[in-house]
């Protein structure tokens, strides 16, 4: 009996280890190593081979001085501020127009969610870079939304969009928003109508009771929402190397730019530990708040 | 940048599946080859040929360094492939395989032998320079009749550049092509591997910034065909691609190519067998096939670019062995100059320097 509960969970710590701690290790270990030259281009390299003598010499080669260079320079530090920054605004805009729309769709008759939700899951039926290269073509000076706005008379210049910040955040906040809006449909859905009758029973108005009852209730889908949200935003490469222009700074470009344009493995290495950890920050929160939620239940 | 995402993910395909016998695997630039040749090739050969494509010298050398990239052809700028070549990435070719390459003309394989001695390791696909695009009319609009198209100072000047905003400017994101024209405008040696001289681009890159919409190494050839930017300074074939794009869409647009009359980098790209290809003997097939004159012939009559086959050179069209753009005259040649790429603690400079031009950080 205990061997085959040791056994299913075996089978999830196995895929665990294989497919995230072992790559981690391999970068962590990029990390502390010296750029070179070469084929692979860091060194030291460690080789089994050599036993022993392999793996001191591989150790006594280690050193941080990819992170002290990190510290050096400001440019690094800019961009994970900017990255956060991108991150928490996006969430923000996401929660705003989300949470109306899974309101409205839990709102929905019985006939019409299973739609709703279908219209909230049909876009990932199309490749996402596909839906960000229109994007570019709606966005852009000639484009769409430029000729549709010019023809309403509400400007008589096209707007600069493409390449912007504000494209950018147009392009996260269209990306994520079905991972917004369906945690918080899913808690929605579930709210216990009984509980809103009794609030107008007891004197609260439609306004009050959705701020006093049904908003604390869906406390836990507007958390998983904005972390499914938050977290893959901070490391975004595409939307930003698409949509925005030279001055929108997000660590995903420039782990790009360490990697390619240097050929420096080891720093784009710890720059990319560093960005785990500061991830580790948000995610540790909303196990927390998980836990509670659990607890409280 | 889509589409080195694109080639990322299909390049990741590629090389998790395993080699199997008379498949030849060609990594190439994007839109520099005329399709119709991929089918000639099987047809001749038998060969199933895969040919992914890049748009950097940065990404194609990643994969390479990484080893076992999968790819039996590959075709780095001559820059590149030199300290390639020093580390062991590519194997020597086996010229007896090579029946064609008598096609080779002679003076680019003196400019090659610089990066490549007697093209040991590499025989030339094309090469180019990089210049100035314009949509003429409006250039002329903003900046009048007089406008300084076929001078660097179109780009570099602020005073052009603060008209020019208005209707959208791309630069090449690709610091080993914009310094040194920017070092050839201010009079320096564009191949400087001095941090000083090379530091002296940046108030030049800061004045214009503010102007610049976008840095991008692709995205022009779309833009300036379809009217979005005015100027570009990009590769020439890449111009000269647009300026089909926009003829064949009858948008309004016309597009010009110019080599600025201070000079401009006239740049290679070599084809070559990376140590590891899974298939060398498809590859040097590849390689004898691209070295006949009717096949090199269609390629350059497509995509625009010089190539370094002289014997292909009577079955190209007139339109482009004539065009001064693709094949220059004999006084902008002698004007044309050559970069050989940055050492690892100058190419950190650069790079960071470029980060601090393009975002201002």
């Amino acid at each position: 009996m205990n061997f085959r509960k040791y056994l299913f969970i075996l089978i999830p710590y196995s895929w665990l280890v294989a497919l995230f701690l072992v790559p981690f290790i391999i970068v962590v270990k990029m990390s502390l190593s010296d750029g070179v030259m070469a084929i692979p281009p860091y060194t030291p390299y460690l080789t089994l081979t050599e036993g022993w003598a392999g793996i001191t010499n591989f150790f006594t080669n280690l050193d941080f001085e990819n992170f002290i260079f990190l510290t050096e320079d400001n440019l690094y530090w800019i961009a994970y501020l900017s990255s956060l920054k991108i991150a928490a605004i996006s969430t923000v805009i996401t929660l705003l127009v989300g949470y109306p729309i899974a309101y409205g769709m839990a709102n929905a008759s019985n006939e019409w969610r299973p739609t709703l939700i279908m219209l909230v899951i049909l876009p990932f039926w199309t490749s996402f870079l596909i839906r960000i290269y229109s994007w570019m073509g709606i966005l852009s000076q000639e484009g769409f939304l430029n000729q549709f706005l010019l023809w309403l008379g509400i400007i008589d210049q096209p707007l600069t969009l493409l390449n912007t910040n504000i494209a950018v955040y147009i392009g996260i906040v269209y990306t994520y928003l079905p991972f917004m809006i369906l945690p918080i449909y899913a808690s929605l859905e579930k709210l216990d109508l009984s509980l809103l009758e009794a609030a107008k029973d007891l004197g609260c108005n439609r306004t009050q009771s959705f701020w006093l009852v049904t908003v604390p209730l869906s406390k836990a889908g507007i958390i998983a929402g904005c972390f499914l949200v938050f977290i893959p935003v901070i490391g975004e490469f595409v939307i930003p190397s698409l949509l925005g222009g030279a001055d929108t700074l997000m660590i995903g470009t420039i782990l790009w730019q360490e990697f390619f344009a240097n050929r420096d493995w080891p720093v784009a290495s710890a720059v990319a530990v560093i960005l785990l950890l500061i991830l580790m920050v948000p995610i540790i929160l909303f196990q927390r708040s998980e836990q509670k939620q659990r607890e409280a239940e | 940048m889509n589409k080195i995402i694109v080639s990322l993910i299909a390049t990741l395909m590629v090389s998790t599946s395993v080699a199997q016998a008379g498949e030849v695997r060609v990594y190439n630039w994007s839109d520099y080859i005329d399709e119709s040749l991929i089918k000639k090739f099987e047809q001749e050969t038998g060969d199933k040929l895969i040919y992914d494509v890049f748009d950097t010298n940065e990404l194609l050398e990643t994969k390479l360094l990484a080893g076992g990239s999968g790819y039996d052809v590959v075709v780095p700028s001559a820059s590149f492939l030199q300290r390639q070549i020093n580390i062991g990435v590519f194997q020597k070719l086996d010229y007896a395989k090579l029946s064609n390459a008598s096609n080779l003309w002679s003076i680019i394989k003196d400019h090659t032998n610089k990066y490549d001695p007697d093209n040991a390791y590499s025989i030339n696909y094309m090469w180019g320079t990089t210049g100035i695009g314009i949509n003429v009319d409006k250039v002329k609009e903003v900046l009048g009749d007089d406008a300084p198209v076929n001078s660097l100072a179109l780009i570099f000047d602020p005073k052009n550049m603060k008209k020019l905003a208005a209707c959208g400017v791309h630069l090449l994101d690709a610091p080993a092509e914009m310094i040194p024209a920017a070092l050839k405008y201010i009079g320096e040696d564009p191949d400087s591997k001095d941090l000083e001289v090379i530091a002296k681009v940046e108030p030049i890159f800061a004045a214009i910034r503010p102007y610049v919409t976008k840095f991008h190494s692709s995205e022009y050839v779309n833009a300036l065909a379809n009217g979005d930017i005015c100027v570009a300074f990009g590769y020439s074939g890449d111009i000269l691609q647009s300026r089909d794009r926009a003829a064949e869409a009858d948008n309004g647009v016309k597009v010009t190519y110019n080599i600025a009359s201070e000079g401009a980098v006239m740049w290679f790209d070599q084809m070559a067998i990376p140590a590891d290809a899974p298939n060398p003997e498809g590859a040097h097939k590849f390689l004898n096939f691209m070295l006949d004159a009717n096949n090199m012939a269609t390629a350059s009559n497509y995509v625009y670019y010089a190539n370094g086959n002289l014997a292909s050179q009577k079955l190209l069209e007139k339109e482009v062995l004539e065009d001064e753009g693709i094949y220059p005259t004999d006084a902008t040649l002698n004007n044309l100059f050559t970069t050989t790429a940055y050492g690892s603690k100058v190419q950190r400079k650069v790079t960071r320097m470029w980060t601090k031009i393009k975002s201002g950080t």
